[in-house]
């Protein structure tokens, strides 16, 4: 009863949070709402008993990434969202596709898929396990993720370069 | 003890809102935050599974998806400021040319 409470509460603040992202329109309100459904997903990971994935969430999705986000949003200083026509289409054939897709998979889950409950903290997904698989099951795509990261990191770096800086080459006058 | 159901369902919402969100809105970075929202449904439904087939592989599979976006929001916050750079503007539909 108490496990379904906690589900309930922080599953109430991932879908307000969602709901208010759509509604706002300064993006800086739209990253804080979306760091609160991270925040409340991390709590859904932790009663499913997946104690690493939920740290890896607060840690690299609600930190990392999300400050990413507020120093873009700061740095280009985003104001209010301004409202154009050019996008009738994708609304009125989208919008009503999306909706009619999301009640047919809900009706789907709920009547033609026999589900089981899941217990509270019903696989322990310790670090332990996890690093036992990462590193011996999944280590060639933990080697390729690597490279991935760091492909990431150089491309960022170039697109993010003023274009004069990059056709300059390395500064001389440092040393 | 809660169903499986209840987890999917509010993946699926996360989902639906995410999906939402990347076409009503017209700020890119909001956008952006969209797909993330639709990644963190999708990472949902996977732990989710793994709690019910007793499979900790689908938590090692939430692990890369993060890193993924890990990856994404580095470039592409970087071709945000490339594209605010040259175009002065965030919205997507004054950006209608490829070339920088």
């Amino acid at each position: 009863m108490f496990h379904l409470i906690l589900f309930l509460f922080f599953g109430a603040i991932c879908v307000a949070g969602a709901v208010n992202l759509l509604v706002q329109s300064h993006p800086i309100n739209s990253a804080l709402s979306l760091i609160a459904v991270m925040a409340s997903l991390a709590a859904e990971y932790l009663l499913l008993g997946a104690e690493f994935v939920a740290a890896v969430q607060v840690i690299v999705y609600a930190g990392a990434i999300m400050v990413l986000f507020v120093i873009t949003i700061m740095l280009l200083n985003a104001g209010k969202e301004e409202r154009t026509k050019g996008s009738r289409v994708a609304i009125l054939i989208g919008v009503p596709g999306v909706l009619i897709g999301g009640v047919l998979v809900a009706w789907t889950l709920l009547y033609r898929s026999n589900t089981q409950a899941v217990p509270i903290g019903a696989l322990k997904g310790d670090p332990h396990d996890i690093a036992r698989l990462l590193f011996h099951d999944f280590l060639l795509p933990f080697e390729v993720t690597s490279v991935l990261i760091l492909i990431a990191i150089m491309g960022a770096v170039v697109l993010a370069s003023r274009p004069e800086a990059v056709a300059r080459g390395p500064r001389k006058d440092a040393e | 003890m809660i169903p499986l159901f209840y987890y999917l369902l509010l993946s699926g919402i996360l989902f639906v809102c995410g999906v939402l969100g990347f076409l009503i809105k017209r700020n890119i970075i909001t956008i952006f935050m969209s797909i993330e929202l639709m990644l963190n449904g999708v990472n949902l439904s996977f732990v989710a599974f793994a709690a019910q087939w007793h499979a900790l592989s689908g938590q090692v599979f939430v692990f890369f998806v993060m890193v993924v976006a890990a990856a994404e929001a580095a470039v592409g916050l970087a071709i945000i400021i490339a594209v605010y750079r040259t175009r002065e503007t965030l919205n997507v539909d004054r950006v209608n040319l490829l070339k920088l």
